[in-house]
């Protein structure tokens, strides 16, 4: 017993390190094998309180910028309005099937990455706003992620710049879908892989979400088809898409509320069940 | 004895609101990102007790990793400089280290930009290749923590050079 104390005594240092060590592998690990277990995230109070303080100062800097993106969507909206031949009905917006008026909330991105290979947003509204996990994000340029995590006032938002996301799109003309991810390298570049080859693939042509994804409403727009070429063993294109949005300069997002959601899981529920 | 603790909490406190404040904004090329706040690892007195920096570095990466959304990344990191910082010193300053009254933050001589750049160069190695976690990312991994090792040198000099003119 004297011995095992001494020996404990003696390598205090060493066992404190190893056990710290083994913890924050575990974290790391955790956080690499699904973004769900991820268990520290900025959404908390603490984090999203001084990331929402530092957005205060340096939202400034981007007034301009922010203020032409607006002016560009208010012009788009009222092109949209006066080409209708009834200017007094309210057009449906049917592109966006399953999204009411009440379903799009409002917020903005208060920190922003980019550097990493799994990069992340944080939004200063939450739980109370209505936010839930799986939620899409999307800016009046296109898609920006997926709501990961909520506290009660921030949420953190998976960007499409990070290699472990995953979201169904297509090509505009010719509706074959392929899933899009992100190699990690370009942060003006997206990969749309497993396109079939009999599809018709141009350069220019645009990208917008499939109609399989439950999170996105379908033809969002995601960017243009910048270079195209095969993958060497299976018969899948591989498509650069060059992203409407620029990733590195994020002010306001919209996020969507899915209503086809809960039905479309329901239903698939509902079929596991018979089989 | 107090004046060092008070200095060192004072020291923690600055450099992680520096890192994230003004540092982690600061990114060229799209991902090269100096990360200074590691000055605190290097610069935790020498003869000290081992097991609060320990301590005190995993609480250090932890925060950083809530910041950042990362898992356990700057943690390990932090806490591999941390216990393996005597070894680096032996390296870099000789066997006796320990009866040297070492300062690192006095003018820069080679054994001390040494021991720095064999610090940075061991955290952000364990840092990248963690955050790719993946054998193929390998050159990329070498690339970003090469260049990221550079910015963070730099800004760590230029760190110690405005606290030493502090003092003075």
């Amino acid at each position: 017993m004297q011995q095992i104390f001494n020996f404990i005594f003696k390598n205090s240092t060493r066992i404190l390190f190893l056990l710290l060590l083994s913890i924050s592998f575990l974290l790391t690990i955790q956080s690499h094998s699904y973004h769900k277990s991820r268990i520290i995230s900025s959404a908390n109070f603490f984090t999203g309180g001084v990331y929402e303080e530092i957005n205060n100062i340096t939202e400034y800097l981007n007034l301009k910028t922010e203020n032409e993106a607006l002016a560009l969507e208010n012009a788009r909206l009222k092109s949209i309005l006066f080409n209708t031949k009834d200017t007094t009905t309210i057009k449906k917006p049917e592109n966006l099937k399953g999204v009411g008026p009440n379903d799009i909330i409002v917020s903005k991105v208060i920190h922003n990455t980019y550097n990493s290979h799994e990069n992340f947003l944080t939004l200063n509204s939450g739980a109370n706003d209505g936010i839930k996990a799986d939620m899409g994000v999307i800016n009046s340029l296109g898609i920006v992620g997926i709501i990961d995590r909520t506290s009660p006032r921030y949420a953190t938002v998976v960007s499409i710049l990070n290699t472990k996301s995953q979201i169904n799109a297509k090509i505009k003309k010719s509706n074959h879908f392929g899933s899009l991810t992100w190699n990690g390298k370009n942060t003006g570049f997206v990969q749309l892989v497993d396109v079939p080859r009999l599809a018709s693939v141009r350069k220019g042509d645009t990208i917008v979400t499939g109609g399989q994804s439950v999170i996105f409403p379908e033809n969002i727009n995601i960017g243009t088809i910048h270079k195209y070429y095969y993958e060497e063993n299976t018969n899948y294109y591989v498509i650069d898409v060059k992203l409407f949005n620029d990733m590195t300069n994020l002010g306001h997002v919209y996020i969507i509320k899915s209503r086809d959601k809960e039905e479309v899981t329901n239903l698939e529920k509902g079929n596991k069940k018979d089989e | 004895m107090n004046s060092t603790l008070l200095l060192n909490i004072l020291r923690f406190i600055s450099l992680l609101a520096l890192q994230i404040v003004v540092f982690n904004n600061m990114t060229f090329l799209g991902f090269i990102m100096p990360l200074p706040y590691i000055l605190f690892i290097i610069l935790y007195p020498v003869n000290s007790n081992r097991s609060a920096l320990i301590i005190s570095s995993f609480a250090l990466g932890i925060i950083m990793d809530l910041f950042s959304n990362s898992g356990g990344i700057h943690t390990t990191a932090c806490l591999i400089l941390a216990y393996y910082r005597p070894y680096l010193f032996k390296f870099a300053f000789g066997v006796s280290y320990e009866y040297q009254t070492i300062k690192l933050n006095e003018s820069l001589t080679p054994e001390r930009f040494s021991f720095i750049f064999l610090a940075v160069v061991l955290h952000h190695l364990t840092l990248f290749i963690l955050e790719a976690f993946q054998v193929s990312f390998i050159l990329d991994i070498l690339i970003r923590s090469l260049l990221s090792t550079v910015f963070t040198i730099i800004s760590c000099i230029i760190i110690i050079y405005l606290i030493k003119s502090n003092k003075r």
